[in-house]
């Protein structure tokens, strides 16, 4: 490149120029790009959204692509669309199996980390090594002879096989992420704490626990997000409709009785039912953040 | 990997970084093991504390033994019986594994849909995640707000919501259909035609690429900026840069991304079940293995055979893995940065 031939200022300063705007035009470019793929990845729940706030014998017409008859008559058919059972149930049930599996997660596995993390014991190489490989079993190997158990006690149609496990530190992937978040404390602490008299529980209770809030918090996002998309074990184990949560409710629409014909209810419980993810992780992203800044050392 | 110091760097650069750590530390998961060495000494305490510890880890403990290891091995005796939930389950040697591979051809099938959704979805995925994380990675401004919104598919993508809305969206009426008809291409019934009710399913996992790319732009970002300068200087071009610098760095995060979607997408249930209406169709194109295991075990409550197929997949879960690992050692770099 023929750049710095010359020493005169004026020419090196064009040439500055001419390669900033050459920068900022490639810049330009990619944010365009990347807003096309956005544009394209993001349009069926853009359509979603503005097909449900329009009256039902619309969506699939050529009305244009901008409802001109605004209406939410959609979400009120469809959070009713199963006569006495509305949707208000559902969620009720959804956010308290979701609200037990927190605190489940929480207790259980932060135990389970402080262990791993802070302690020294007795085959704990190969303990952690277990734990580890039980991320990768796949749910099926453990799912019939658990099924067949939880009915034989009676636990089937109740959410006692939904809530348990996790107050048993079943979802070991949360266990993992605390103990890495736990191992890099600093120790100092938890010495001083030591030569004040502090027992374990005090340790792990009082200053391990706290310090690690934003491992908690980002346990309660994901356990909240994963519990509450969750189907498959829901499906199995809730089958009174008036036990229903919100994923084996909105299955009912795919019943040809239960009502599929209402496309405008169909997509309007659709966009309500995935709002709660959506806004658990917008508001979770300034807590996770504030968690972290408020827990910094000085 | 999530250490304060990094967190706090983290948090200038973008609020959503705190909420994707977890995902990042995961990524040491095979590193993980060797770390934690034999016998630490540079803890805080001299001396072992093994009692105040199997008390902590007295629920993973119990849990361990009664959720995991009981219902694995009482799995592994069902699948050699013959076991209809009512009544008792009366052993029957290997014929289920035999009757599986020999005279089930809907069996055969789950596994060869199985394979095409796996082997499509995860190079897809691995393809798209890692070239908008590098597009993002140039020092975007509104880095932050792309990337929580390539992730909010990831969000979404599982749950039975989006998988009505996909049926949708790929039917005869469909926005696909709408889109299609701009360019005059005639429109069809993506989602009921046995052609492509598959590639409508793989569609769906690969547009929730977004959990893999914030995992690679969290690597990316990991690279100093002095490897690219100098390369620059000696004159490098952007493909060689990529090629020789990015992408031997990042191979133990590609790694890692890969046994993640393998192990997901073998599993893959939810978005089959709900596109077919819990059958697997058209003409079983859509019978992934585990909607497959799903009828055996919980329509036709073939609990002994049903135990059979999850073995086979645990078995399969296994080999890929295995595969993984031992082929990493040719092509993951596992370099002092």
């Amino acid at each position: 490149m023929a750049t710095v031939k010359t020493y005169d200022p004026e020419l090196l300063r064009a040439e500055r120029r001419k390669r900033e705007n050459i920068r900022r035009l490639k810049g330009l470019g990619l944010h365009a790009l990347l807003i096309t793929i956005l544009g394209v990845m993001l349009y069926p729940v853009i359509w979603m959204v503005l097909s449900a706030l329009r009256p039902e014998t619309e969506i699939f017409g050529d009305m244009g692509f901008i409802p001109t008859n605004w209406t939410l008559e959609n979400f009120v058919r469809g959070w009713q669309l199963y006569g006495d059972l509305t949707f208000t149930q559902f969620y009720v049930n959804s956010f308290i199996i979701c609200a037990l599996a927190i605190i489940g997660n929480l207790l259980a596995c932060s135990m389970a980390a402080y262990a791993f993390a802070r302690l020294e014991f007795r085959g704990k190489w190969w303990l952690f090594a277990i734990m580890l490989g039980t991320m990768m079993l796949p749910i099926h190997v453990q799912l019939i002879p658990q099924y067949i158990f939880f009915l034989n006690i009676g636990w089937v149609n109740t959410i006692l096989p939904l809530v348990v496990p996790k107050f048993l530190a079943h979802d070991a992937f949360f266990i993992f992420l605390m103990v890495q978040f736990m191992r890099s404390l600093p120790h100092e602490l938890e010495q001083a704490a030591i030569v004040d008299g502090a027992s374990y529980w005090q340790r792990y209770w009082r200053i391990i626990l706290p310090l690690s809030m934003p491992a908690l918090a980002t346990t309660a996002v994901f356990t909240f997000i994963n519990t509450y998309n969750d189907f498959f074990s829901q499906l199995i184990y809730l089958t009174d409709t008036d036990r229903m949560t919100v994923p084996v409710a909105l299955r009912l629409f795919l019943d040809p009785s239960g009502g599929s014909s209402s496309f405008g209810g169909l997509f309007a419980m659709v966009l309500v039912s995935i709002g709660p993810v959506l806004g658990f992780f917008l508001a979770s992203q300034r807590l996770l953040t504030k968690g972290i800044a408020t827990q910094g050392f000085k | 990997m999530v250490c304060l110091g990094q967190a706090k760097r983290e948090r200038e650069l973008s609020s959503i970084d705190a909420a994707n750590d977890p995902v990042l530390t995961a990524s040491e998961t095979a590193k993980s093991v060797r770390e934690i060495p034999r016998n630490r000494t540079g803890s805080a305490l001299k001396k072992a504390d093994n009692r105040a510890a199997y008390m902590f880890l007295l629920p993973w403990f119990a849990g361990i033994i009664l959720i995991t290891a009981l219902p694995m091995l009482a799995s592994l005796y069902l699948s050699f019986t013959n076991y209809a939930v009512i009544g008792l389950p009366s052993f029957v040697g290997f014929d289920n594994y035999v009757r599986l591979f020999t005279s089930d051809r809907r069996f055969i099938t789950s596994i060869w849909v199985t394979l095409k959704y796996v082997g499509f979805s995860v190079p897809l995925v691995l393809l798209f995640s890692l070239t908008i994380a590098v597009a993002l990675n140039r020092g975007l401004r509104g880095l932050a707000i792309y990337r929580s919104l390539f992730y909010v598919p990831s969000l979404i993508g599982a749950s039975v919501g989006i998988g009505l809305l996909w049926k949708e969206v790929f039917g005869e009426r469909g926005v696909v259909n709408d889109i299609l008809a701009l360019f005059g291409v005639a429109g069809r019934g993506w989602i009921n035609n046995p052609t492509f009710a598959l590639p409508s399913v793989i569609a769906l996992n690969v547009w929730t690429f977004g959990a893999s790319m914030v995992i690679f732009l969290a690597a990316l970002r990991q690279i100093p900026e002095s490897y690219y300068e100098a390369a620059s200087i000696d004159g490098a071009n952007a493909w060689q840069r990529f090629r020789r610098i990015t992408l031997p760095l990042i191979t133990p995060v590609i790694f890692f991304n890969t046994v993640l979607l393998l192990i997901n997408s073998f599993q893959s249930f939810t978005q089959a079940f709900v596109v077919s209406n819990g059958r697997g169709g058209p003409v079983d194109s859509t019978l992934l293995y585990s909607l497959y295991l799903y009828q055996q075990a919980f329509q036709q409550l073939q609990m002994g055979y049903a135990s059979a197929m999850a073995w086979i997949l645990l078995i399969a879960i296994g080999l890929a893995t295995a595969l993984m690992f031992w082929s990493s050692r040719y092509w993951v770099f596992y370099g002092d940065r």
